[in-house]
């Protein structure tokens, strides 16, 4: 059993200043995970040079892996910093900042252009007010299912971190987005936007930017089935391409 | 005539269901929230909703409904508001359906229901094991389309610092900061909803983020608001004991036929079972808690001697498991290492949730004029024990009666000028120079040490089991705590996306709603719900059926008693065996 944990962190005073690495050390307990490390250095911000310092800023709240907050790169890999156990990962573990977004602080991002991508593929249902006027459509089980585990994703960034069309020049809206468009196409009330949807996708960074590199789906923390939606709906743009005028 | 402005606080459910409602009465309505709504705490919420839809058959209705909930919190909600939010439970539900939740589904695509503690009707709506998720995401898609429609505005991560008051006592606006600029704004309305949450950081390790610390509703309590019930605080019976928090297993568990048991004289003793012959795991919250603690605490049988016992769901075939809670146990896999469709999982009581809160009125409205207030920040529904399944669809009603409320009351506002602008400027002042305050302190004491040492006092002393002179001396040590807070030294001292300063404030505002419990707690001399003391072992409506009712001064809370509105349903002795 190792009796110190050895931190390496990537920290950033602000969104212009350079970049750079500072080691921690902290005493080994058993089950902990990165967030406790981090909290462990709030209590005592002193690096393993035994310099004072600042405290590590992150994004965390819900700590069991539904929020999405604490999203960073863990030793070369984008995960919930919640869900990685200290026991499971390889010493020195190394902390980074998502790289696809813009940093804020340290291991802190900014991450409303996903928030703005569900805008653009009209992300919701349509629904006339919410007042009481009875329940919405019966759904099959067997569609609950499957659209239930789309509409499981925390918009946490993993998927984007690992996508390699995810750059500033393809302006690509990444895997996530376009999954939430089958999500909605499925429900009986969403569907009625299922046109709407497809040719958002169909824009510059949409779906076209794709480049079937597949590794969304192994980075997604909920495995959510990314690959299927994304073929879908390459043959549902496709299609509503060439025929779509006919409908008008 | 302009549209009335409406501020909210908070991006959960019960702050997203009043944006929705205020926007639909016409309003212009800015979010104020700490998280990008869609990471707010109402998404951890597991289980379910409560709605007496009854689509399984069993009699259910609105008004059996009403009755468990008054009786599970032990008679001291306030009756009328909770009958009128027990009937429009199964429209909420219905609701979120329309909004797309993929609830799961009877085999003719109808909502399907499940059981949860302190009733024998399967009145629980859910999505598999992330029922919170789902309805949080329903509301963040809601309010997403009114923002690309321009009627919405929603701020993140932007932090509550105070309202602001004027002459006449009236919340005439906010002052809020950015916290990635660090910069402080006051922002004029003419209403303001507070929907800020649970509070259960404060007890350190609980089930809840580490943003639920309360401290919106602290800082209002030293402005003048009244904070009702704060002793009322919900310990879950079934977390796993973690070193950052303590994670939920949901009670659904229970309602999927799991069982709650330790050895006793080598064999398995499902001791909740035989004590509750009719509700069995069942029971509702405060009394199964109660239960592991005399097991483990008093008769030493937890797990291996330690403050666990065995929760399980083994029996149960893994393909029912998977649909129906599959989000929760992935929980427990990753945080334990134990598959618990496989092996029973090793559970203990936890800090969950507060029946106590911002005292409302009927309409939502605290006792400061234009400021609102719903969700599990305010007192309203749950009297002294919280049914579960209850707390989602209260908070989304308290949300809609909020947003709707603060419209009518903007609307019918005598005072129609807008504040002062030297009103405004004066509270960002004042907040202003707290932040420098806080900034400039230099001493030995480490803020997020001290926050820890409260927790643990806290949750020592102030949970399940609760002795006068214990709750003295809990109470003598957080005055102890805000001595020492005078000496903190801030590691932090950067303009820029800092952590440090806002998490001091939020200690101080901790310290003071630590005060509220404890003290409250320590003046309650009776048992009721979630508030047991052996000293007092019984509940003494006689004396207590009242609302407790705190007051900031600067020497300490001071505290009021009210009568609880029992116009509906007569107290009852509270049995579940």
């Amino acid at each position: 059993m190792p009796e110190k944990i050895h931190l390496k962190i990537k920290r950033q005073d602000g969104p212009d200043k350079p970049g750079y690495w500072e080691e921690f050390v902290i005493p080994y307990r058993p089950r902990l995970n990165v967030i406790a490390c981090l909290m462990d250095i709030q209590k005592n911000p002193v690096n393993a040079a035994g310099k004072k310092t600042t405290p590590v800023v992150w994004e965390c709240n819900c700590l069991e892996e539904v929020c999405g907050a604490c999203t960073m790169v863990i030793n070369g890999k984008a995960r919930q910093a919640c869900t990685a156990l200290i026991d499971k990962l390889e010493q020195p573990i190394i902390l980074e900042p998502l790289s696809k977004f813009p940093v804020i602080r340290d291991l802190m991002v900014d991450r409303k252009a996903m928030f703005e991508h569900l805008k653009r593929v009209r992300a919701w249902i349509d629904i006339d007010g919410t007042y009481n006027i009875g329940p919405g459509p019966r759904i099959s089980e067997k569609v609950r299912e499957w659209a239930y585990e789309l509409s499981r994703c925390m918009t946490c960034g993993c998927c984007m971190e690992a996508c390699p069309q995810v750059n500033p020049r393809s302006g690509f809206i990444g895997p996530t987005a376009i999954a939430q468009v089958r999500r909605f196409n499925a429900h009986p009330t969403g569907a009625g936007e299922r046109e709407a949807r497809l040719e958002a996708l169909m824009g510059p960074g949409g779906i076209a930017e794709c480049g079937n590199a597949q590794n969304c789906e192994k980075a997604c923390p909920k495995g959510l089935p990314l690959i299927k939606s994304l073929a879908e709906l390459h043959q549902e743009t496709t299609l509503h391409g060439v025929f779509g005028w006919l409908k008008r | 005539m302009a549209k009335p402005k409406i501020v909210v606080i908070g991006g959960g459910l019960a702050g997203l269901m009043a944006t929705l409602k205020a926007a639909e009465e016409g309003a212009e309505v800015e979010v104020y929230s700490l998280v990008p709504p869609k990471r707010s705490h109402s998404a951890t919420a597991q289980g379910g909703i409560n709605g007496a839809i009854d689509t399984k058959g069993e009699g259910d209705s609105p008004q059996k409904h009403f009755e468990e909930t008054i009786y599970g919190g032990d008679f001291l909600a306030n009756q009328p508001p909770v009958k009128n939010f027990c009937e429009a439970a199964p429209g909420i539900i219905y609701m979120f359906d329309r909004m797309g939740v993929m609830f799961n589904r009877t085999p003719e695509g109808l909502i399907d229901l499940r059981r949860a503690g302190g009733t024998k009707y399967s009145r629980v709506a859910f999505a598999g094991g992330t029922t919170g998720q789902q309805m949080m995401y329903a509301l963040d898609e809601q309010v997403r389309k009114l923002e690309a429609e321009g009627g919405v505005r929603v701020y993140f991560p932007w932090e509550f610092l105070s309202a602001v008051i004027d002459d006449g006592g009236i919340c005439r606006g906010v002052v809020v900061q950015d916290l990635i600029s660090m910069e402080i704004h006051a922002v004029r309305a003419d209403a303001v909803i507070i929907a800020t949450g649970g509070i259960g950081y404060l007890f350190g390790r609980s089930t809840n983020g580490i943003m639920n610390t309360g401290s919106a509703q602290s800082a209002l309590y030293q402005q003048g608001a009244c904070y009702a019930n704060g002793e009322f605080i919900q310990i879950h019976p079934t977390a796993i004991p973690g070193e950052d928090k303590c994670r939920l297993m949901s009670e659904t568990c229970r309602g999927e036929g799991g069982r709650i048991w330790v050895y006793k004289d080598g064999k398995p003793w499902y001791f909740l079972e035989e004590w509750y012959p009719k509700y069995g795991n069942l029971v509702p919250r405060d009394i199964a808690t109660r239960a592991i603690f005399k097991v483990c605490v008093e008769m030493g049988l937890g797990i291996d001697g330690q403050n666990k016992v065995y929760l399980d769901l083994s029996h149960i075939d893994p393909k029912h498991l998977e649909r129906r809670l599959s989000g929760i146990l992935d929980i427990y896999e990753i945080f334990v290492g134990e598959d618990p469709r496989k092996v029973p999982m090793q559970i203990f009581p936890a800090v969950h949730f507060t029946m106590g809160g911002l005292w409302v009125d009927y309409n939502h409205m605290t006792n400061i004029p234009g400021l609102f207030a719903a969700g599990e920040c305010e007192y309203q529904y749950h009297g002294a024990n919280r049914l579960g399944g209850n707390g989602m669809p209260a908070c989304t009603y308290a949300g809609g009666v909020a947003g709707q409320k603060a419209v009518e009351y903007a609307r019918g506002r005598q005072e129609k000028s807008p504040p002062r602008p030297e009103l405004l400027e004066a509270e960002k002042k004042r907040q202003e120079e707290m932040e420098a305050r806080i900034r400039s302190m230099e001493g030995p004491e480490n803020p997020y040490l001290l926050h820890q040492e409260l927790g643990e006092w806290m949750n020592n002393n102030v949970t399940v089991v609760r002795y006068n002179d214990r709750l003295k001396e809990t109470d003598n040590k957080i005055l102890e705590l805000m001595d020492r807070y005078r000496r903190i030294g801030i590691a932090d001292k950067s303009g820029w996306s800092n952590q440090v300063v806002p998490f001091t404030r939020r200690l101080w505002h901790m310290l003071q709603l630590a005060r509220v419990i404890t003290i409250g707690a320590l003046l309650r001399n009776e048992s009721r719900g979630a508030h047991y003391k052996p000293e007092f072992p019984e509940r003494d409506d006689v004396n207590w059926l009242k609302t407790t009712k705190a007051y900031f001064t600067p020497d300490g809370p001071r505290f009021e008693y009210e009568p609880v509105d029992t116009s509906l349903l007569e107290p009852r002795p509270r049995r579940y065996d």
